[in-house]
């Protein structure tokens, strides 16, 4: 498992949370100005400097659900509200997406361009807001002194690697998607996923850069002389990349993976069959009582002490998005989801403290548990009971 | 508790259509070999993890059984099964645990015919674990010493194979740890630590050695497409350093003397072992190769990739020349499935398995 997965984690699922909501926000008829407000505040609690040092130190990957609660926190982090439902179809959207993007990843290095597809667009977020000027210039003042900070970050942490490690970080981000196959509509009819929740690979088109279109042998002699070529029938319909995309602060990518994919009349729906249940087996993560909780949770103690959150409480009012079309979808979809896809266990509402040592007994101490409390001697003891749960 | 809904599955695998491409455009002859069916596939209990060199197959003809080995995870599931793929007994296996946020992960699990026993060995982010081959007796345990690696560097134990009594390991740091394994018991040493990698070793192929001196009979590759080629004995001689190009090799056969290696920009590369002498390339597959294996009674090469390809090779030494060649002899599309692990089950490569990401079953194919 590579240490240095995490941020790339982090910033194409966020990526992916930022088309959506935008998407969502359009659908909804929000006012755009508010709307913008919305995607601003949220972009720059993920790009704030003390978040990103805690991101990019070298640390394993959390749980699926652990992750969860970071982006709870993140979706939150302007004056729109999001209830469980919303919540748990935006992050399987965001989840599903991703892995997509993974999967599909022509070499395991290209997972940094799909990451340069989601910062492109992320900056195109911020840039295109004209109605509240004032703040702009504050976002951009702040924002050229963490961009560079983030480079920096991003050029240490990925510059100089082999292909053999982004070949880890590529089967690390696979392994934390393995065994989801939550069916997304959009996949569906786009026919980039199948209906039993699997995406569909496909078999012709450009090779990756730097790879030959199979179909050739070739045989030499003892002095590297070629003494025999034959072709054979690879089953496949393949053609040579036409260039490489670009690993540049600017340029072009090539690649369309990780771009944005919404648009107002592709309305983001997600399918929660049953037929999952089946085909997807339950994971160790889901079964084992894990031991190990507690570190992870100081793990997450410390990612999200970096976090600064505003308050909801200031002269704009707060408003709720929603998933669904409607309220009604919305409080169907909470009733019917399939019981191993429930993230409902815990709910960390970290606040403005920064003081390192009292985040964990802090947000130990604030662990709202949504379902029957569990007995338990100790306090640590509980908090291992909850977080076995899951 | 975990729940194990075995019918839906079998339903499921019955309506995903395996279609056969590519009967070789060469020669027309032997078509009866190139073709192959899909057989009833093997249920798993947890879908396989995007490793490289993710099946181990060993065969047992005299009990009319075949024993499979899938890592899921933090855990590896054995499976044996009749000839027909009915499974008859399965067991989980688990990476022992150390410090850190998550149990460790395990990187491959394999078995080692040694002459005189066989043990199953499997390797994790932590160490190595040896176990009786059935799994039911953990023999050996020995911790991978993070000593001197930097916080970025992932620490883990891969590439397994056996040479003669010995069984070496590859480890994230390059070096191959050769273990002397004695005819019983759990008196295993660490005998020799060899350097020629100076990145993580990928997997590691041997062969009997035919009684001469200074045969190459065992290879190495790394995450940075270099291969080593050794003699090995009481002490393990480096013969060849064959360079790679930047790519990594996750996988390496060796047969009569004559280097498989599989890429990750799809290669496949035949080498003369004692030299490093280039004989045969092919442009084998559009995506990174993740496993090949040979059926050395037969001389077939079979390469898997993560183009959802499965592609089986005659290789042959040239009366005239003596030069090795190479002829295709089926391709088989595993649809939608990111291949990870594949096998032949049988030392004529008439049949042959495969594992997907994610795919929680065991594809079972064989000749016509």
């Amino acid at each position: 498992m590579s240490v240095r997965t995490l941020p790339l984690l982090f910033l194409n699922l966020g990526g992916e949370m930022l088309y959506i909501l935008d998407q969502r926000l359009r659908a909804q008829n929000i006012p755009g100005d508010k709307a913008r407000k919305v995607l601003h505040d949220i972009i720059s609690t993920m790009f704030n400097r003390k978040f990103m040092e805690e991101l990019f130190k070298p640390q394993e990957l959390y749980s699926k659900k652990a992750l969860r609660t970071v982006y709870d926190r993140l979706a939150h982090a302007s004056i729109m509200r999001l209830n469980q439902a919303s919540m748990d179809k935006l992050y399987d959207l965001m989840t599903m997406a991703f892995k997509h993007q993974v999967l599909l990843c022509p070499r395991p290095k290209d997972v940094l361009l799909v990451t340069f597809n989601h910062l492109d667009a992320i900056k195109g977020f911020i840039q295109d807001s004209p109605a509240i000027l004032h703040q702009v210039e504050e976002i951009f003042r702040q924002l050229t002194e963490v961009k560079c900070f983030f480079l920096l970050c991003l050029w240490q942490t990925y510059g100089g690697l082999s292909a053999g490690e982004f070949q880890l970080i590529r089967q690390t981000l696979l392994t934390f998607f393995q065994d989801l196959h939550i069916r997304v509509s959009l996949f569906l009819k786009d026919k980039v996923q199948n209906s039993n929740g699997r995406f569909v690979l496909p078999v012709s088109g450009p090779v990756p850069w730097g790879t030959e279109v199979p179909g050739l042998i070739r045989m030499f002699d003892s002095k590297g002389k070629e003494v025999k070529k034959v072709e054979f029938k690879h089953g496949g319909n393949y053609v040579t990349a036409p260039k490489e995309g670009s690993f540049e602060l600017y340029g072009d990518r090539v690649l369309k993976l990780g771009t944005n994919m919404y648009s107002v009349n592709r309305p983001v729906e997600t399918h929660m069959s049953g037929a999952s249940k089946n085909l997807a087996p339950r994971t160790q993560e889901n079964i084992a009582p894990n031991p190990l909780a507690k570190e992870e949770l100081n793990f997450l103690a410390r990612l999200m002490g970096g976090m600064e959150i505003k308050k909801p409480s200031g002269p704009e009012p707060g408003f709720r998005l929603n998933l669904f079309t409607t309220d009604e979808e919305e409080e169907q979809a909470a009733l019917t989801r399939p019981e191993e896809l429930s993230y409902e266990v815990i709910n960390i509402q970290a606040t403005q403290d920064q003081q390192r040592n009292e985040e964990l007994a802090r947000i130990m101490g604030e662990l709202e548990v949504t379902d029957q409390p569990r007995q338990s001697a100790s306090k640590g003891d509980d908090l291992l009971a909850m977080m076995d749960g899951l | 508790m975990y729940v194990w809904v075995a019918r839906p599955r079998l339903l499921a695998v019955r309506t995903c259509v395996v279609s056969m491409v590519a009967v070789d455009s060469q020669g027309p002859q032997d078509s009866a070999v190139r073709m192959f069916r899909r057989e009833r596939s093997i249920p798993l209990r947890g879908s396989a993890a995007a490793l490289c060199n993710n099946l181990s197959v060993l065969q047992l003809p005299s009990r009319n059984l075949t024993h499979f080995g899938v890592v899921h995870g933090p855990s590896a599931q054995l499976v044996s099964a009749a000839p027909e793929g009915v499974p008859l007994a399965q067991r989980q296996l688990h990476a022992k645990e150390g410090a850190g946020v998550s149990p460790p992960l395990i990187t491959q699990v394999h078995w080692c015919v040694l002459p005189f026993r066989v043990l199953l060995v499997l390797t994790s982010h932590r160490g190595i674990q040896m176990y009786e081959s059935d799994g039911s007796v953990m023999v050996y345990w020995h911790a991978l010493d993070s000593g001197d690696a930097s916080p970025v560097q992932a620490v883990f134990a891969r590439g397994i194979a056996a040479s003669g009594h010995f069984i070496c390991v590859g480890t994230w740091s390059g070096q191959i740890l050769v273990f002397d394994i004695p005819a019983k018991g759990p008196n295993i040493v660490l005998s020799e630590e060899l350097a020629g990698h100076q990145t993580p070793v990928t997997d590691i192929a041997t062969e009997p050695a035919q009684g001469q001196d200074y045969v190459a009979d065992m290879v190495t590759a790394d995450d940075s497409g270099l291969l080593c080629v050794w003699r090995s004995g009481p002490e393990f001689k480096l013969l060849t350093r064959i360079p790679g190009f930047g790519v990594p090799c996750p996988s390496v056969q060796l047969w009569h003397g004559t280097v498989a290696a599989g890429y990750g920009d799809g290669q496949v590369r035949l080498y003369e072992a004692s030299t490093g002498t280039l004989h045969v390339q092919i442009s084998a597959h559009a995506r990174a190769i993740c496993a090949l294996d040979l059926a050395p009674e037969a001389g077939k090469l079979l390469s898997a990739a993560e183009d959802t390809f499965v592609h089986i090779w005659k290789l042959s030494r040239s009366p005239e020349s003596g030069y090795t060649e190479v002829e295709h002899c089926h391709g088989e599309c595993v649809p939608d499935t990111q291949v990870c692990g594949a096998r032949f089950c049988d030392p004529s490569g008439s049949s042959f398995a495969v594992t997907g990401y994610d795919l929680a079953e065991i594809l079972r194919f064989s000749s016509v």
